[in-house]
């Protein structure tokens, strides 16, 4: 690759030509403070954080798209810059609601860092009038309070160009810009999809999830109430962060403590459900295959991205699996199974559940999502909730030992476990449907062509004398992109698995929030699924079929995978939407 | 399609009809010239300037009147685009005698046909004055306001009809197409855009071979060549003036320019607030099309271009070059860092050049008469001739055309015609928004580019307001900061947030709430936004602010200090009172004051409580005795 | 957040909506259309209200947001439309503390529309403005190019009903 030479406040630094000098930067140890910068996602310049003088350059350049070149001089600390930076964030605050005690954000807000960096110590010293919004709180799953924003846009970018939604954008010119939604609407009113992925990459606390920590609280301390958590399977890669262990490190053994002392009657986790759902999704794969059924089947744990298929492909809805997602199999496993076995009224039980996922909120609510007649799950909490209900506990979580879920609804298999990262439904699913097919057992069960973070993944494999042709998409423009070609009948398959973020459940709208200077220069999925990936190769039983608990269920309760009973409990419904 | 050879025969059929209308020795060689059909040519002005004061209905009752004097087949009444008094307007102008007649009345119409055009005699009644002198009438190039002008870029406006492509090929219209096409390789015409010196008109001044030259270099499988008609300083109207007055000559130089950079299709986006200019450039461009000069394999070279017409929606900001290029692309119309440069990537991310309408409008003809001839005009670094709106507190408002180098001083005194009401002359603003005032003690600087900016403007589009002693320079750098405030996109921090600040500031200064604190932080934010705004629209957004900061600090002061406005605009610092010599204690004020402000008995001396006034200023119009004043 | 849907219901014609999609159809498929059309549109229909928008983003896949956040940052598209008499209240000072604050409001109350809105019959549009010069007949208000002075709140009725 051709190199250009520059220097850097007198360094000599190369860089490959084409890279922008915020890169070069990095790349040299050299941090250039950014806000409004997501690469290849938002590269609009617009922030002026980090600005930089070019020796020559008649301004200040924006260091986030301007191309290095050879000869180049740049200055990234000069006493201007230093002025220029704190002035811009001082204009910020001017027109920022400054409630930072209150502020969900507050410790891991981006413009609170870069003030401490810049050493803002008046934040009102370009006071003026400033706007004032109401908070959008009509969706289901988050707020956005617009009093917060610093029009960054880095949340217009990933709803638009990443998933291909565009609900929000940038409405109104100069002072009176915000972004919100067509006419002013609602989020709610919107075909917002819930994914969450405005709030993953908000830099402030303009935009942030439902808080339903305090409900669990409550829910604990009533004596009446039977209180279950379960736990899904990116939380364990991801809930560290929270708690300062490096990304990428697996807390599933702490994590289990935490929920314990928080004081949750049983700690289960949602793989148990995970290998369920693949014994039923398998089944119904098969079923459709064998019997001439709608093909492709689509996958149905990301309620995102069922959402996003009912108002974009309404025409798909019929592709769609039937099988609740494992959240919801285990919910109404909880109220049904478990109820009947331990003897408890189900309205007496709290089902909750820890998610990476924000529209896990919304398809709490959803209809058919009911198996003992009381919703399956009661609240659905997010990664980030979840850290900070174990601050609000009290709960020293660096010093908790490693603990195992309760049983019988905390026993999983690798299988299960994979379903966080993208392809990993798929895996899990090939894993059984080979091997129920050709009733061999599998020689290799890593089916690598559909592992890797990239956004569309094909493979083919010869089974028993069939060629099954699968598919794998991640984030919703690439889920976008894929159904075209299937709609148009470019592309045939007999099995997709769609979830609705990037890189699937570990890079989810729950995660813990990732700055945007780390997250653009740090494979946040590709190493959060390495957590998962490692997990599963350290089990014994990597088959959901193999799961000793799963079998016990069937046996003792629901039959065979596709029964009647399984139907009633574990199965649900689409309707159609409209675009807003 | 028409070949070369045919363009040849329409312009020599053409171009003693055009040149009719242009400078004769006499009226003698005048009338003796070719004239085409009609030995009488009038042209009325059709500009937005005469449209507005109601040259459309001169228009019909000079045809009416003609009708009725059976003068059809010997006089043609031509609709021109603007002469540059707008001033005067309505404004006509009959060949051959030249006579100029200006603020034409409709009830003047038929002496004018009776008594000039059916019997020659020139009603010299009805002639802008300065154009009599005894029993002569002067051609219109010896008055003041011509005098001193030289007419490139508006070489056309006011002299052919902008709907008829035959009198614009009459002028040597697209012969300069014709020969590029034909004789010259795209790096020759580059290389004569770089020898011309010619800079881009729209503002910053960039060279326009440059421009030219770093597009053509860059390899793509589609360039586009666009045309920036969105003129949004409020008081310029030069690009208007050009695409009412000779639509032809922005699509003929920007098909030279297609050719120079290897693009095929071009976009004019002109602001929607123009809708005649918006008429004439597509009947231009139908009639360009009919004739070939427009399409494929123009003059049978191989060579196509088409042009398409945006239009604006009422964004200031769309001027900017990388904004605009948004906005055709069908998005709100928000500036892109650069680099990426245009030339590289601009328009639907092809490599795209921008220039501005009078940029253009000189192009054809720096082709016919060789870069020597445009480089021998102006100064050193700035080449040619200059368009400017010339508005505000003069006597000859309107549209001028001048040599670079030219000083403020010839415009605003000799050409402008001075000030009205014999006010004391302060300053004169140019560059709009963007550019600064510059008072009377920089008058003798010669106009160009880097003189202006040296003196803490800028040539900008070219609007130029005289502002006499009446004008408050404080209130007038508000007035500009609330233009900005207006007009900013909203993208970058800066200029979104910062302008407002610097408007709140001058606000609270003409309210006479300032504190000479307040003065250093609109310094410390000026400074600010103009090396950390995104765009162009942010970094020049304090220039009012500085310039009237670095040579009217003490009006600041004033305002701040004395709490006072020197030239008594700030309502705020002003104080109505009654003068209790004149006041005849008639009451009217009394009564007509919304505030119950003014008491006094009948016949006795009023007076104002100051605490009630509003300064509505009411009393001082009502008084018949001219007893209210303000301080 | 309020919504900015006007108030005044939609009176789309089927011609007027075969027009728009004939537009549509026309100019979709050269580059950057959505402006084009959107001027076009707001020729049809006078303003570009919702079902409008509706309408351009199903036809061209463009997301209705973004076509709102077009229309909301030129200057000309209006999203409400004007009603055939413009009532404009000043709320310059001296009109203010003469009580056109009342005037405004109590306009607001007969008309039930807030500031830059339309009735739904599309006769009456009501605006602020400011100072039009008019001090000494304060408190005033127009009504296309008629001036009403020293106006009072119980003058309203008799006002209005002169436009029908």
């Amino acid at each position: 690759m051709e190199t250009v030479n520059l220097t850097i406040n007198g360094l000599k630094v190369s860089a490959p030509a084409g890279s922008t000098i915020l890169e070069a930067a990095h790349a040299a140890g050299i941090r250039i403070p950014t806000l409004c910068y997501l690469k290849e996602i938002n590269e609009i310049g617009a922030c002026r954080m980090c600005v930089v003088e070019v020796k020559g350059a008649r301004n200040l350049v924006a260091a986030c798209v301007h191309p290095v070149s050879e000869g180049m001089e740049v200055y990234t600390n000069t006493p201007k810059l230093i002025s220029s930076r704190k002035k811009t964030l001082q204009l910020l605050l001017s027109n920022h609601d400054k409630k930072c005690l209150s502020c969900v954000r507050s410790g891991n807000c981006e413009l609170q860092q870069l003030c401490r960096e810049y050493g803002v110590d008046d934040e009102n010293y370009f006071a003026g009038e400033s706007n004032h919004y109401e908070l959008d709180d009509s969706a289901a799953h988050m707020i956005r309070d617009n009093n917060k924003c610093i029009l960054c846009r880095r949340c217009v970018a990933v709803c638009e160009k990443v998933q291909g939604v565009g609900v929000i954008g940038t409405n109104n010119r100069g002072f009176a810009t915000f972004i919100g939604s067509a006419f002013d609407m609602g989020l709610g009113e919107t075909s917002c999809v819930s994914c969450g992925q405005c709030i993953a990459v908000c830099p402030t606390g303009a935009l942030y999830e439902k808080d339903y920590t305090d409900k669990i609280i409550e829910a604990i301390a009533d004596p009446e109430k039977y209180v279950v958590v379960q736990t899904a399977p990116s939380v364990r890669a991801a809930l560290g962060e929270e708690f300062g262990y490096p990304m990428g490190t697996d807390v599933e053994g702490k994590m289990v403590a935490a929920l314990r002392r928080i004081g949750f009657d049983r700690v289960f986790d949602t793989d148990w459900a995970a290998d369920l759902t693949i014994m039923e999704e398998a089944h119904e794969l098969l079923e459709r295959v064998q019997n001439g059924g709608k093909l492709p089947l689509i996958t149905s744990c990301s309620p995102g991205w069922i959402k996003y298929c009912e108002h974009y492909f309404p025409d798909m809805t019929e592709n769609l699996s039937s099988c609740k997602s494992p959240q919801q199999m285990f919910g109404a496993m909880v109220k049904t199974y478990f109820a009947e076995k331990q003897g408890i009224d189900p309205k007496n039980i709290v089902s909750v559940s820890v998610m990476p996922c924000t529209a896990k909120k919304f398809e709490i609510g959803r209809d058919h999502q009911n198996a003992a007649g009381v919703p399956d799950v009661d609240i659905a909490i997010t990664t980030r909730e979840l850290a900070r209900l174990i601050r609000r506990c009290g709960i020293e979580f660096t010093a908790l030992p490693d603990e195992g879920f309760d049983d019988p609804m905390g026993e999983s298999t690798g299988a299960a476990v994979i379903f966080g990262a993208t392809g990993g439904v798929m895996e899990a699913a090939l894993r059984t449907a080979v091997e129920t097919l050709t009733g061999e057992e599998l020689a290799n069960l890593e089916f690598t062509d559909v592992r890797g973070t990239k956004g569309i993944k094909e493979a083919e494999y010869q089974v028993a004398g069939m060629d099954i042709r699968v598919a794998v998409a991640s984030g919703l423009g690439n889920a976008r992109e894929l159904l075209e070609q299937v709609k148009s009948g470019e592309k045939q398959y007999h099995f997709i698995e769609i979830m609705g973020c990037p890189g699937g459940c570990v890079n989810g709208g729950g995660q813990p929030q990732v700055s945007g200077d780390v997250r653009n220069f740090t494979d946040v999925r590709g190493i959060r699924a390495s957590v998962l990936y490692r997990n599963d190769q350290a089990k014994v039983i990597r088959k959901s079929h193999e799961n000793p608990a799963i079998k016990k269920l069937y046996e003792e309760y629901l039959g065979e995978p596709g029964s009647k009973k399984a139907h009633e409990t574990l199965h649900t419904t689409y309707v159609k939407r409209t675009v807003n | 399609m028409k070949s070369l050879e045919e363009l040849r025969v329409i312009r020599e059929r053409m171009q003693g009809t055009v040149a009719y209308r242009s400078e004769h020795e006499s009226l003698e060689e005048a009338v003796a010239s070719e004239h085409g059909k009609y030995r009488t040519h009038v042209l009325v002005c059709g500009g937005t300037g005469c449209t507005s004061s109601g040259s459309q209905k001169i228009r019909e009752r000079l045809d009416e009147e003609i009708r009725k004097n059976g003068l059809e087949e010997e006089v043609c009444v031509i609709k021109t685009g603007c002469f540059g008094l707008c001033a005067l307007g309505p404004i006509m102008i009959v060949y051959p005698e030249g006579a100029f007649y200006s603020m034409v009345k409709e009830e003047d119409i038929p002496e004018i046909v009776e008594e000039h055009l059916a019997k020659g005699n020139v009603v010299k009644r009805l002639l802008y004055d300065e154009t009599v002198k005894g029993e002569d009438v002067l051609p219109l190039q010896e008055t003041n306001f011509y005098k001193k002008q030289h007419r490139v870029a508006l070489r056309n406006c006011g002299v052919i009809s902008p709907e008829n492509i035959d009198e614009y090929i009459g002028t040597r219209g697209y012969e300069a197409l014709g020969k590029v096409l034909t004789e010259m390789t795209p790096a020759e015409v580059i290389q004569v855009m770089l020898d011309s010196g010619l800079r881009g008109r729209g503002g910053a001044g960039f060279p326009t071979g440059m421009k030219w030259k770093f597009a053509a270099a860059n390899e793509a499988d589609q360039k586009y060549v666009c045309c920036n008609a969105d003129e949004g300083d409020p008081g310029a109207f030069m690009d208007r003036s050009v695409l009412e007055g000779d639509p032809h000559v922005v699509l003929e130089a920007m098909a030279i320019a297609g050719y120079a950079i290897g693009a095929s299709q071009g976009y004019i986006y002109v602001r929607a607030e123009y809708p005649i200019a918006v008429e004439r450039l597509n009947i231009a461009i139908k009639q360009a099309r009919e004739y070939g000069l427009l399409g494929e394999d123009i003059f049978g070279s191989g060579f196509d271009f088409d042009i398409e017409l945006r239009l604006g929606a009422g964004a200031f900001v769309c001027g900017e070059e990388t904004a605009l290029m948004t906005s055709i692309e069908g998005n709100r119309g928000e500036p892109r860092p650069r680099p990426p440069f245009p030339a590289l990537k601009g328009l639907f991310q092809k490599p795209t050049i921008l220039n501005n309408v009078e940029t253009l409008a000189n192009i054809p003809q720096i082709i016919l008469n060789g870069p020597e001839w445009f480089a021998s005009m102006g100064t050193e670094k700035s080449k040619g001739t200059k368009v400017f709106a010339l508005g505000g507190k003069v006597n000859n408002t309107g549209l001028v055309e001048i040599p670079m180098g030219t000083t403020l001083r010839e415009i605003v005194e000799e050409i402008g015609g001075g000030i009205p009401k014999g006010k004391k002359f302060k300053a004169a603003q140019t560059g709009g928004p963007s550019g600064g005032c510059i008072p009377t003690e920089n008058f003798d600087v010669p106009i160009d580019y880097d003189n202006l900016i040296a003196i803490g403007s800028m040539m900008g589009s070219g609007g130029l307001i005289v502002m006499d002693e009446d004008t408050c320079m404080v209130d007038i750098a508000k007035f500009f900061l609330e233009f900005t405030v207006d007009e900013s996109c909203g993208k970058c921090a800066p200029c979104r947030i910062g302008t407002r600040r610097m408007l709140e500031i001058l606000e609270k200064i003409t309210k006479g709430q300032g504190t000479m604190e307040d003065l250093d932080r609109l310094e410390e934010l000026a400074a600010h936004l103009k090396s950390n705004s995104l765009c162009a629209l942010g970094q020049t957004a304090p220039n009012p602010v500085l310039s009237t900061l670095r040579y009217f600090k003490d009006e600041y002061i004033a305002h701040i200090v004395d709490k006072k406005c020197p030239a008594g605009v700030c309502k705020d610092l002003l104080q109505y009172k009654i003068n209790a010599d004149k006041c005849k204690g008639c009451t009217l004020c009394a009564r007509i004051c919304p505030n119950g402000a003014i008491s006094g008995k009948v016949k006795e001396p009023h007076a104002i409580n100051p605490e009630k006034c509003l300064k509505c200023g009411a009393c001082m119009e009502k008084c018949r005795f001219g007893a209210i004043y303000k301080e | 957040m309020l919504s900015k849907k006007s108030a005044v219901p939609f009176r789309g014609t089927k011609e007027q909506e075969e027009e728009l999609l004939k537009v549509i159809e026309e100019l979709k498929d050269e580059k950057g259309a959505l402006m084009p059309i959107m001027q076009r549109a707001q020729d049809i229909y006078g303003y570009l209200p919702i079902e409008v928008q509706k309408i351009i983003s199903d036809q061209t896949g463009i997301p209705l947001e973004k076509i709102y956040g077009v229309a909301t940052f030129y200057a000309q598209f209006n999203l409400s439309p004007k009603g055939r008499y413009q009532i404009s209240v000043c709320l310059g000072t001296a009109c203010y503390v003469k009580g056109s604050g009342d005037i405004y409001n109590k306009l607001m109350e007969k008309l039930g529309i807030v500031g830059g809105e339309c009735t739904p019959d599309g006769r009456f549009s009501l605006d602020a403005c400011r100072c039009i010069g008019a001090c000494g007949l304060a408190p005033v208000m127009t009504i296309n190019e008629e001036v009403y002075g020293r106006l009072k709140v119980e003058d309203i009725d008799d006002i209005l009903a002169k436009y029908e």
